[in-house]
């Protein structure tokens, strides 16, 4: 059967360069690069080598870089290390609705150690407010920490006014940028962002790699202890393999940002109007123009998303949801339900995110079978008699 | 992550719809939940001759509505009682551990139906009296 992967805001195949690189650093290029002898040395040059590489995606120098094990402790040492490094000169973070729970749940943590978080809401569509967020800023704030492109919906975030604002407050802006590295234009220097977040395994890369930069002379207290690697910011032997493919798949992504996105961009407009034209009760989730070229979210009334995955699956396609029952709680997507949709629609939606070997014909094939596994399960449900009714708490246009 | 009998109740669902004589009909969960299950059914001489299910729900919630109207097709009131949400799930091979409260709740809307079924026998039995003493 024919198998079609649209779930790249989940992890992405490592490209076969970037193998090929990992592996030589497993197999001939072995050594520890804390070691003084020539097995160390030519190691330590490939791993400052994609120190420069992640650096150039973004506009930073290769000093900046901190490599880590993933998003997840990249936003955890940003705001928990940040946030002790700083804690003399106030214990107030702000941070908003929508971001990942690597950072939701490490705020939540600090507040535990006496901080307080402030919860920015979100539109409709998932943006920020800047008025809000200067109304949310007072004397005691020392971080700013929203997420640049939100990995349900897709909306980017107005990150450079955010970063001017944080700036004229002298507050530090940190921004998890996993879903946009590689596939949005980054500038730190321009966006004045002082600390961001990349993952290796959204930009082809292999999972259990990441990084985050750090701007020049803002303090961090490190999280882990030991060996004193990556200038005692993050103490454990490198994962040299990782560190060389990550470098390249950031190299790579940098190369064909331009191009690949503009032909993805091409290819989920042609997915979004595919299927609200051709599925009546549906409806987009996230802002139809100002989204990463790569994400479609979509709900569709009456019918529940895990049964939507299972019939995409059956006909190997591979997609994700924002219905609880995908999530193991109870609870839809949080960041559907900070948008003022309603339970039911959250759970009703699906989330196909494009990539690379994504091709004109995948596209086609799932607008083929789209229709009918709606269809189907719409027969199958009770709500389907009673459409067209007013939803309160949301914004569904019927 | 789930059983083959699970993939194949949700694949090829057995009695969907709506009995259109039906006499007793019960709907359990709620939409904001994202499970809703109705069951209608029809009752003579104590069997239950025909039984229907309609679910919004993830695969756990439409395999366990078509197991449960498959397992009481044909049986006698009492035996579709004695029929629980744990007998659905084992007779799907189980569940997931996440499913087995949130989307595990056929029998119930079972026995919401068969009470809704004795509910209508009572009240005609009702009626049958008033009209007598009138």
């Amino acid at each position: 059967m024919k198998r079609i992967y649209l779930d790249h805001a989940a992890t992405t195949p490592v490209r076969a360069e970037v193998v090929a690189a990992t592996v030589e650093y497993m197999t001939t290029k072995f050594g520890n690069p804390s070691s003084v002898h020539s097995f160390s040395r030519e190691v330590k040059e490939g791993v400052e080598k994609a120190r420069a590489q992640v650096a150039g995606l973004i506009n930073a120098t290769p000093e900046e870089i901190i490599f880590t094990s993933g998003g997840t402790e990249a936003d955890n040492m940003a705001i928990i290390g940040l946030a002790r490094a700083y804690a003399a000169k106030g214990k107030h973070i702000i941070t908003s609705a929508i971001e990942h729970h690597a950072v939701l749940d490490t705020c939540k943590a600090l507040e535990k150690e006496g901080f307080t978080v402030t919860v920015l809401p979100v539109d409709e569509y998932g943006f920020i407010g800047i008025e809000k967020l200067q109304a949310a800023i007072t004397a005691d704030t020392i971080l700013v920490t929203i997420m640049h492109v939100n990995n349900e919906v897709g909306t980017i975030e107005p990150i450079a006014e955010i970063g001017r604002v944080a700036r004229e407050n002298g507050i530090f802006f940190h921004t998890d940028a996993v879903q946009s590295v590689g596939k949005v234009p980054l500038d730190v220097e321009k966006m004045k962002i002082d600390l961001l977040t990349g993952s290796g395994h959204k930009i082809y890369g292999p999972k259990g790699t990441g990084f985050l930069y750090v701007g020049k002379g803002i303090k961090l207290n490190p999280l882990f202890f030991g060996g004193g690697q990556e200038k005692k910011r993050r103490s454990g032997t490198e994962n040299v393999p990782g560190i060389i493919g990550l470098g390249l798949a950031s190299e790579l992504a940098g190369k064909e940002l331009e191009t690949e996105m503009a032909r993805q961009a091409v290819l989920r407009n042609m997915l979004i109007e595919g299927l609200l034209d051709r599925i009546p009760y549906t409806r987009l989730n996230g802002h139809r123009e100002l989204r990463i070229a790569s994400n479609v979210n979509i709900s569709f009334e009456y019918v529940e998303g895990e049964s939507l995955l299972l019939s995409l699956d059956l006909q190997g396609v591979a997609a994700s949801s924002g219905s609880a029952c995908t999530s193991g709680s109870l609870e839809p997507s949080h960041v559907l339900t900070a948008m003022g949709i309603c339970h039911e629609t959250a759970h009703g939606s699906v989330r196909m995110t494009l990539g690379r070997e994504t091709t004109n014909e995948d596209i086609e094939y799932v607008l083929g079978i789209f229709p009918p596994i709606v269809e189907r399960l719409r027969a199958m449900s009770p709500l389907y008699d009673t459409k067209g009714r007013e939803c309160g708490e949301c914004t569904l246009k019927k | 992550m789930y059983t083959e009998k699970v993939m194949d109740h949700f694949t090829n669902p057995r009695n969907v719809g709506e009995v259109e004589n039906a006499n007793g009909i019960g709907e359990v969960g709620n939409a904001s939940c994202g499970d809703i299950m109705r069951i209608s059914l029809l009752i003579e001489d104590n069997i239950i001759q025909d039984i229907k299910f309609r679910t919004f729900g993830c695969g756990a919630a439409i395999a366990t509505s078509s197991m449960v109207t498959e397992l009481v097709k044909g049986k006698t009131v009492e035996e579709a009682l004695q029929i629980t949400n744990k007998a659905v799930a084992e007779a799907l091979g189980g569940l997931p551990p996440v499913k087995m409260h949130c989307s595990n709740l056929a029998a119930d809307a079972l026995h919401k139906a068969i009470e809704d079924y004795k509910l209508h026998q009572n009240e005609g039995v009702q009626r049958l009296e008033e009209k007598v003493s009138v």
